[in-house]
């Protein structure tokens, strides 16, 4: 039985597409690789035509819209940079959902570590103050890896020691960080001056991130980019070129198996969930030193949920998250512009990240059953 | 063994039609699984298929199941061209299969098995109609019976094989497909289940396919003959006109009859003189289900010695199995490994060279999606030279590593790289054992039905390698449901019934008939 479920039932002609004129060994050397690319393209190309027809349905040209979408995100280096500025933690919360699913796990507690690493990082400021910048910047990021971390290696260790679902448990986790968020900027941290945004106090202006420089050229984009950039090459290395990621992919195919080699599974899984959340973590470091300054509801920005999209759409594939992370920063940040030159509501930006999601999802039903990337 | 009355076979009416392959072939990429073979099945015979591991007898009949499409050839049902591209077409035309492993859910009755399996099954069940339905098939056309309202895992391995031969019947399947049906079964059950399903073909109630690797069941239950060898037809005729040397010479090629390889003379120093390398004190496990599977057991394995454990399969052996292999843990008692408590941690394995190998690998054992090469490197993966500094993969390393072990297990495969679940059972099963055989320093040995699915020679080749491991001085435990096979390589026996042991025996002077009661739990 195991011997014949392992082969999808494929049907000829299910495709509707000409075969590729390559040669069998081209193919199996390469079908995968287009497979792996082309079904997720074919989906968000889907999903455009979708959303065109939304806005159609709302008296909207579609192709004006798209015109906007583009013009907004990638038509000017003023544009690209406002989606740049999005990337960066869109990359790092992408890998928080990323790297459990090579143990198989379904993780969805990206805005909760996000929130929760903010809330670190914070808290490492404004202890820190009067420190050197980079010793500060450097306290503040290790304390977000470390609540980020310990918030998702929570999940882990419900799942692992007490059975409890991982997808369940860190979603409702993301609830309680913000209800902890809410209660510290409402009280004990919170600074008297914030009147109608209750935040925490702000840390010192000389210990924030700044922007991205090279000689006198200066960017808008604070060197958060990089930060998710080098996380992204730095887990595909541990994932794919490590004896840690080689174990962590055997007990993600087959946890049985990996135990009859003595591979430690609680451990891996304890760790490999434990980086993923220090990596949204970042991402809230990030978002309080560059960006907010101090701890606020706007922490919460939606950059986790949409995180889980990014994986999704990478096939939580480390290096696949870093363009991903491009195209979504750019929807992102043309959400504006729809409301602005369009009058679409501020939620249609939602409307096509929802749309994306699930046809990514549809997708997903897809691999295998296309005859021509056949080896 | 029950036989069918009579008057059942007579209220079984409706008749087979005739089967028959015209020039199939079924190709994966630029590899030729299966090269134009024709054969033919007429109504009431059955037709065995041989072949080494590897030859394509699987990939030939998922194609008449519509599993995976022929690239080319015809399959004529009734005479008839008949398209097959999906399972449900091949259950249309009245053709079903049943598995070397079970489908049933063990934790539904019999009843709810058979009714859920019905295509047609409605979206809300009405149980009381359905389960008088399946009563009156029961009572009208069911030849033997099987105990319908028990749930499915509390049933014999034979009574479950019955249930899914049962199943198809209900199904209204004539024509049956049986992909290594014995495997799982104890001999005595397997020539039940055989009969039962002979005594149907002989009246004409039924036809069969049958892939096999025993001669045995070839000679007393086939009709028709036909041996696969590499992908094509390597020879066909009537059972009636061949021999075991002609079979054997077909399937390898003519280069080498079936010799069996006469078994390693055994080491004669004394079982007592040796050191103890394994020991498991009092041990008692708890089933998937909860209750006690295994019952205090204990024993002591030594070095230089093939421990036997002979059994009905489903007497705990599994679980026993499973606790060695780190894979369960024990409710009490522990194990000591060289005279040290062992825990199955990865460092215990190094350091005592501890393998253990289940039953049924590409579910228990292997990471079906990963390459091959990475699932030989379970052991050795952070190990230099496929580790370098502890941490960083050598994947070349691990890829030159398997390339010789592909060589000596003749693994039939594309290369180290292609995903361990498309390769054939037995040789699923071969690269496996070359894994937990191959490390030299190799000091335990566990392994549960080691020839599961691998063609005589295979078989004769693994005996060899597990008597080379005892006369090296390693310690062998074999667990086992062929009785044959433990006679043949182990120095001593238990013998496991009801979670216990309840006998032990030096092989040299084992009692056939006293093992064969207590096995049946009556010791
Ligand atoms: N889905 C697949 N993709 C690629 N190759 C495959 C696939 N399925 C089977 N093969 C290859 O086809 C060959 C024949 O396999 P098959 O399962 O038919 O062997 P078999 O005769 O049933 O052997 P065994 O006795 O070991 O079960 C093998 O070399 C196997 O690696
Ligand atoms: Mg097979």
């Amino acid at each position: 039985m195991a011997e014949l479920s392992a082969t999808p039932s494929v049907q000829p002609g299910s495709a509707g597409l000409a075969p590729l004129p390559a040669s069998p060994r081209l193919r199996r050397a390469w079908g995968p690789a287009f497979e792996a690319i082309l079904i997720p393209l074919g989906a968000i190309l889907l999903a455009l035509v979708l959303f065109g027809l939304f806005c159609k349905a709302q008296g909207q040209d579609p192709f004006k819209v798209y015109a906007s979408i583009y013009k907004a995100s990638f038509g000017s280096w003023f544009a690209f940079q406002n989606t740049l500025m999005r990337t960066a933690p869109l990359m790092l919360t992408a890998l928080c959902t990323a790297l459990p699913a090579r143990l198989g796990m379904i993780v969805i507690g990206n805005e909760g570590a996000l929130v929760m690493g903010g809330i670190g990082a914070v808290i490492a400021g404004l202890a820190v103050p009067a420190w050197p910048h980079h010793l500060a910047l450097g306290f503040m990021a290790l304390s977000g890896i470390v609540w980020g971390g310990l918030w998702i290696s929570l999940s882990a260790g419900l799942r692992q020691y007490r059975g409890v679902n991982e997808t369940i448990s860190s979603l409702l986790l993301n609830y309680i960080s913000i209800a902890i968020l809410n209660h510290l900027v409402n009280g004990p941290m919170k600074d008297p001056t914030s009147l109608n945004k209750p935040s925490s106090f702000p840390i010192a202006e000389e210990i924030m991130l700044g922007r991205i420089t090279f000689g006198d050229f200066t960017m808008r984009v604070h060197w958060g980019l990089a930060f998710g950039l080098v996380a992204c090459v730095i887990l595909w290395f541990l994932m794919q070129r490590t004896t840690f990621g080689f174990q962590a992919r055997f007990i993600g195919a087959n946890p049985k198996a990996a135990r009859l080699g003595g591979l430690p599974v609680n451990r891996t899984t304890l760790i490999t969930c434990f980086l993923a959340g220090g990596c949204a973590g970042v991402a809230g470091m990030v978002e309080v030193a560059a960006v907010h300054g101090r701890a606020n509801e706007s922490l919460a920005a939606g950059f986790g949920y949409a995180g889980i999209l990014v994986a999704f759409v990478a096939r939580f594939h480390p290096l696949a998250i870093v363009p991903v992370s491009l195209l979504l920063g750019g929807i992102l940040a043309s959400s504006g512009i729809l409301q602005r030159a369009h009058k679409l509501p501020d939620s249609t930006s939602l409307v096509f990240q929802g749309l994306v999601f699930l046809v990514i999802l549809f997708s997903d039903s897809l691999y295998g059953r296309f005859k021509i990337f056949k080896p | 063994m029950t036989l069918i009355p009579p008057e059942n076979l007579e209220r079984f009416t409706q008749a087979p039609a005739s089967l028959d392959l015209y020039r199939i072939t079924k190709k994966f990429g630029d590899f030729t699984a299966a090269d134009e073979i024709s054969l033919t099945v007429p109504p009431g015979t059955v037709h065995a298929l041989l072949g080494e591991n590897g030859a394509g007898k699987s990939t030939l009949v998922k194609c008449v199941m519509g599993f995976h499409p022929a690239t080319s050839g015809e399959i004529m049902v009734g005479g008839h061209v008949r398209e097959i591209q999906h399972p449900s077409d091949a259950r249309k035309y009245g053709i079903g299969m049943v598995y070397q492993h079970f489908t049933l859910v063990p934790s539904m009755t019999v009843t709810e098995n058979l009714v859920l399996s019905r295509p047609d099954v409605p979206a809300a069940v009405n149980w009381k109609r359905e389960t008088a339905r399946l009563e009156e098939f029961m009572a009208t056309e069911a030849p033997f019976k099987v105990p319908l309202h028990k749930r499915a895992s509390e049933l014999a391995a034979g009574e479950k094989q019955k249930t899914e031969i049962l199943k198809q019947l209900y199904l209204k399947s004539r024509i049956l497909i049986l992909d290594e049906p014995t495997s799982v079964l104890t001999p005595a059950e397997a020539t039940e289940v055989l009969a039962l399903l002979r005594q149907m073909t002989v009246a004409g109630r039924l036809s069969i396919i049958i892939i096999t690797h025993k001669f045995r069941e070839v000679f007393s239950f086939a009709d028709d003959v036909t041996v696969l060898r590499r992908g094509k037809l390597a020879g066909q005729g009537k059972v009636k006109d061949l021999d075991r040397d002609s079979l054997a010479a077909m399937m390898m090629g003519g280069t080498s009859s079936a010799k069996p390889v006469p078994s390693a003379p055994r080491a004669t120093t004394s079982t007592s003189s040796r050191r103890t390398a394994l020991r498991v004190k009092q041990l008692s496990v708890l089933g998937d289900n909860g209750l006690t599977a295994v019952k205090d057991v204990s024993f002591e394995l030594a070095e230089g010695e093939v421990l036997g454990i002979a059994g009905v399969a489903g007497n705990g052996q599994r679980e026993l199995m499973e606790v060695l292999g780190g894979q369960r843990p024990a409710a009490t008692g522990s194990l000591e490994a060289h005279g040290q408590p062992y825990h199955g941690t990865r460092r215990d394995i190094l350091a005592h060279q501890f393998h253990t190998l289940p039953e049924e690998p590409l579910r228990n054992a292997c990471a079906p999606m990963l390459s091959m090469a990475e699932n030989i490197a379970l052991r050795t993966f952070d190990q230099p030279p496929q580790a370098r500094w502890k941490w960083l993969l050598n994947f070349r390393a691990i890829r030159k590593s398997a390339l010789p072990l592909i060589e000596a297990y003749s693994i039939k495969t594309r290369g180290p790289d292609t995903p361990i679940r498309d390769l054939s059972g037995g040789n699923v099963q071969r690269a496996i054992l070359a894994r937990e055989l191959s490390t030299l320093p190799l000091k335990i040995l566990v392994v549960s039905e080691p020839c599961f699915g691998l063609d005589f020679a295979a078989t004769d080749f693994v005996h060899q390698k597990i008597t080379e491991a005892r006369d090296r001085g390693v310690a062998v435990l074999v667990v086992s449901s062929d009785l044959d096979e433990l006679l043949k390589i182990t120095d001593r026996l238990l013998v496991m019934s009801g979670g216990q042991i309840t006998y032990e025996t030096p092989t040299a002077t084992a009692d056939l008939a006293v093992i064969g009661t207590h096995m049946a739990g009556h010791g």
